[in-house]
């Protein structure tokens, strides 16, 4: 059933409804009382170019339904994409199976019960129903503004709906139904290249013209980049480049992580930590965010306060770390069983009032990053980055940019460069590709800490 | 599925396709853990759906659904037809196929002891067992233990006539010991980061690799390394054990000789590469000893990549990428084959499952093994430096600039361990380092490591590797940049 001029979610709420009915029914034969069914579908298209032509054009179609049972303190999940009432039998037995091998676990909690859940609307008909060809002419018309700088594109342009449901046998009822529009382009010179991207749950809200006129400007800017020596320089991170950098950090803000003595927040929870500047919480519901408003046993989630006035404060909690802290559950917890626990997903770091230009004009010396890349953890407790400069990394002399630079590798603490940051920009949406999608400012950070470059 | 997929290729059949290829994939996946003695992951998981990919206009088009009915999958094949009409929107040329001959063919992979057979209170009690070993370490803060088991049935069918039915089976197995005291974190794991071991076989392997042998060495470690001492900065002569050459070889070899990279498909995600045409038969890679090949044959080993028809049905190959030191081959598709004028794919698309499009990705690249005995590989200087089992990795978009961090380190004096280190890194250009490679141990220290998260493509695919390797030795290596501040 591809839908791409399907206007309508591809697993509604009544067919979801139905569904878990049949899982109960399932259930009841088997004699489990305490079952849940996540439903999960997802339709996404993408046209993707690269040497200024459509190279690879995808369309993907699949529904899942996971289900978990729940007895005597054990507990298992089975997953299947069919869903004929075989195959969700069989789903049933398979979780029951599991469940009765694992061993009992004391602490396991009952199934959650049901709660209200703010509604949140991201679903937006135009975008579920965009066609090859609405993609198609977009990226030609991007193409041909970078064809006529002189240079060669790549990039992607999706669109696509997602829908997740969780129901269980008491009560819990959730749904919720997302649009989401995705381009990205890169444009390459001869020795340079240049990057943007956007992503919207319309993709009214892009403007693909703009992305792709921003990326052929950079690559321009930068050609016959420089080679300068590795050390410590004031930067000017994009928003990509902070959400990419920053976002290694939000795993950490789990109380499951904290308790297993693997997050870098152990010992250091409600201390000073960053600069009074840096103001961070996690909101499902801010305008520019997008996600499911429950978390993987179906309780709301709820705005977290994770960092006030660079004190960390507030970390995310499942049903299961709530209950052993003795708190209320923040509704950041992962689908059960697992290990991780729970994690922020709506990240939203707090703007300030410098431009992007501003900043610039206020460093005598430093350089521009446009993005970042292959980020990984050198040190988990120190938060120690390593990752390199990539598609648009620019030297800044006098206030101005002056010329493009040979990309770096980075090692830079995350606390520490939370610790230096100069200014900040006002805060937008941002996409990367190292990172999930936040809602983040441009920095301008001193001493950030490049230690090699590379070739080109 | 095989009437499935013929209907499927019948359906996509229509004016101004020239050639259409069709997988059904029927999968199935059990995945278990224990975290600190309880239960983690305990989970199933089935699926099964068809991917169809048409050649019309020119261009390509691909859509995949779950919907198997009659009815979704005509609807899925006129979308893929659709999809490649409007791809014609931004077209600066036909694609070209190289030629490939028609196979008929079913093909199984050796899975001695079927893991789905064995019962899950076995496999706990293993993992439940190592996880209780790992605690007995005073300061080991958290153990956890995983085993992952896919089995994957794929028919192929395509316009050329070929219908080729794979059956593939692949286990993997591993446990981590954290310790954390002192504001560090530090780590062991066994036998490999990223889940432990990942290769095409039944649950022998488990056996193989005997997790439970381990575990105390390992959890002890993981503690001991808070009293070694930091690992020097400057340049050494460095050691890899096999695990961490052989992401070394994915990293700095795999990637840079995928000939869509270095065409541009990459160019905005994963990026492309430094193996531009001109460097074929032309770059020196490494030193002399340097042997590295692109295997996905069963001869090769059972691994990750391992399998008798790539996902447009092109057989198994062994294909040389370097020898003796020199850039001799690229790992190649039907289209990129025939972009640089070869005769024929070395076979190497495959996709993570029926709704993704195949890509060319690692199959089973492998450093091939040395002459010299372990011994010699360490005491063939008097002052190195030896790291083992990943931490951390890092390159960049075209594969020059490398950094790795890896789990513990020890100095090596006259080629005996003299001292634990804690933290070591160390960092380079790709083919700096393969020429300063100095000493490759023999077969009898090679392994076909498996790396079972590799990322590319948009969007991303996960897909797992084969790597070949043996402890080597390299000459002046920059180590301990990452830390030094």
């Amino acid at each position: 059933m591809p839908v791409e001029s399907n206007r309508a979610e591809i697993l509604s709420q009544s067919q979801s409804e139905e569904l878990f009915g049949a899982v109960q029914k399932a259930a009841a034969a088997l004699g489990v009382p305490e079952v849940e069914a996540l439903f999960g579908a997802h339709f996404g298209a993408l046209t993707r170019f690269a040497n200024n032509t459509i190279h690879q054009n995808v369309a993907e179609q699949d529904r899942w339904l996971s289900v978990r049972v729940a007895l005597d303190h054990r507990t298992a999940r089975a997953t299947t994409n069919r869903f004929d009432s075989d195959s969700i039998r069989r789903a049933v037995e398979q979780a029951l199976a599991l469940a009765r091998s694992a061993a009992a676990d004391p602490e396991l909690l009952p199934l959650a019960e049901a709660s209200a859940i703010s509604e949140t609307k991201r679903f937006d008909v135009a975008t579920a129903a965009a066609t090859p060809d609405h993609r198609g002419r977009a990226v030609a018309e991007a193409i041909r503004m970078v064809e006529s700088a002189g240079q060669t594109a790549a990039g992607i342009y999706s669109t696509g709906q997602s829908i997740e449901a969780l129901y269980n046998s008491r009560g819990v009822a959730a749904w919720h139904a997302e649009t989401m529009a995705q381009f990205s382009i890169t444009a390459m010179a001869d020795d340079s290249s240049g990057w943007a991207k956007a992503s919207a749950v319309s993709y009214e809200s892009m403007d693909v013209l703009a992305l792709a006129r921003s990326a052929a400007e950079k690559a321009r800017l930068s050609i016959d980049p420089a080679e300068i020596a590795p050390g410590r320089y004031t930067v000017i991170l994009e928003p990509a480049a902070v959400l990419d950098l920053v976002g290694q950090m939000f795993g950490d803000f789990s109380a499951t992580a904290v308790a297993d003595s693997r997050s870098f927040l152990t010992d250091r929870l409600g201390k000073k930590l960053f600069g009074d500047n840096i103001q961070i919480s996690d909101d499902v519901a801010h305008p520019l965010q997008a996600g499911v408003p429950f978390d993987g046993e179906g309780v709301p989630r709820r705005k977290l306060t994770l960092v006030e006035a660079g004190v960390p404060r507030e970390l995310a909690y499942a049903r299961s770390s709530a209950h052993r802290a003795g708190v209320e559950p923040t509704g950041h917890g992962f689908p059960l069983p697992n290990e991780v626990g729970e994690a922020p997903l709506n990240i939203v770091v707090a703007g300030g009032t410098t431009t992007v230009e501003e900043m610039i004009a206020s460093t005598d010396r430093g350089v521009l990053v446009t993005r970042l890349w292959y980020i990984r953890e050198v040190d988990p407790y120190e938060k120690i980055m390593t990752g390199m400069t990539r598609d648009g990394t620019f030297l800044i002399e006098n206030g101005r940019l002056t010329r493009g630079l040979r990309n770096f590798r980075f090692n830079q603490g995350i606390i520490e460069l939370l610790n230096n940051v100069e200014a900040l920009s006002p805060s937008l949406r941002a996409s990367g590709e190292e990172a999930f999608d936040m809602v983040v400012p441009a920095m301008k950070v001193r001493g950030f800490n490049f230690t090699e470059v590379t070739r080109f | 599925m095989k009437q499935l997929a013929l209907e499927a290729l019948d359906s996509a059949q229509r004016p101004g396709v020239t050639y259409a290829d069709v997988r059904v994939i029927e999968s199935r996946d059990r995945e278990l853990g224990t975290k600190n003695g309880k239960p983690g992951q305990v989970s199933s998981d089935e699926s099964a759906g068809i991917g169809i990919r048409v050649l019309a206009d020119g261009c390509w088009g691909f859509a995949a659904t779950d919907d198997l009915t009659r009815g979704g999958i005509e609807s899925a094949a006129a979308l893929a037809v659709d999809i490649a009409r409007s791809s014609a929107l931004a077209k600066k040329h036909d694609v070209t196929l190289a030629p490939e001959a028609k196979h008929e063919a079913t093909w199984v992979s050796p899975c001695q002891i079927d893991p789905f057979t064995v019962s899950v209170e076995e496999q706990l009690s293993l993992l439940t067992a190592v996880d209780e070993e790992l605690r007995r370490a005073s300061g080991v803060t958290l153990a956890q233990t995983s085993m992952i088991f896919n089995r994957a049935r794929q028919v192929f069918v395509s316009s050329i006539g070929s219908v080729i039915d794979q059956t593939r089976t692949t286990s993997g197995a591993g446990f981590e010991a954290f310790s954390f005291q002192g504001g560090q974190i530090q780590k062991r794991s066994y036998p490999n980061s990223f889940g432990g071991q990942h290769q095409l076989k039944g649950y022998e392997l488990i056996h193989e690799i005997d997790l439970l042998k381990h575990a105390p060495l390992m959890a002890e470690e993981a503690v001991t390394l808070h009293s070694a001492d930091q690992c020097p900065e400057g340049r050494f002569d460095l050691i890899l054990d096999g695990s961490q050459l052989g992401l070394q070889v994915h990293e700095s070899i795999g990637h840079p000789i995928e000939l869509d990279r270095v065409l541009g498909s990459e160019a905005n995600y994963a990026g492309m590469s430094f193996l531009t045409l001109d460097k074929l038969n032309h770059l020196r890679y490494g030193s002399d000893l340097v042997n590295a090949v692109c295997d996905a044959r069963i001869e090769h080993g059972p691994g990750m990549g391992t399998f008798a028809f790539d996902d447009e049905g092109v057989p198994a190959q062994s294909a040389d990428i370097i020898r003796d030191g020199q850039f001799v081959g690229y790992m190649t598709s039907r289209e990129t084959a025939a972009a640089i004028g070869a005769t024929r794919s070395n076979g190497t698309m495959r996709a993570t499952s029926w709704a993704r499009l195949p890509l060319i990705r690692m199959t089973n690249v492998s450093l091939l093994p040395g002459e010299q005995t372990l011994d010699e590989v360490f005491s063939g200087v008097s002052h190195a430096i030896y790291m083992e089992t990943n931490r951390s990795w890092s390159i960049d978009d075209k594969r020059y600039n490398f950094q790795f961090g890896c789990e513990i380190g020890w100095e090596i004096k006259d080629g005996k361990r003299v001292r634990m280190l804690k933290n070591p890194t160390y960092s380079g250009i790709t083919t700096e380092f393969w020429n300063s490679c100095a000493a490759i141990a023999n077969r009898d220290h090679w392994v076909l490591w498996g790396v079972p998260n590799c990322g590319k493509g948009q969007p991303e695919q996960t897909i797992g590797t084969g790597h070949g390797a043996s402890p080597a030795r390299f000459h002046n290596i920059k180590v301990g940049a990452a830390y030094a501040g």
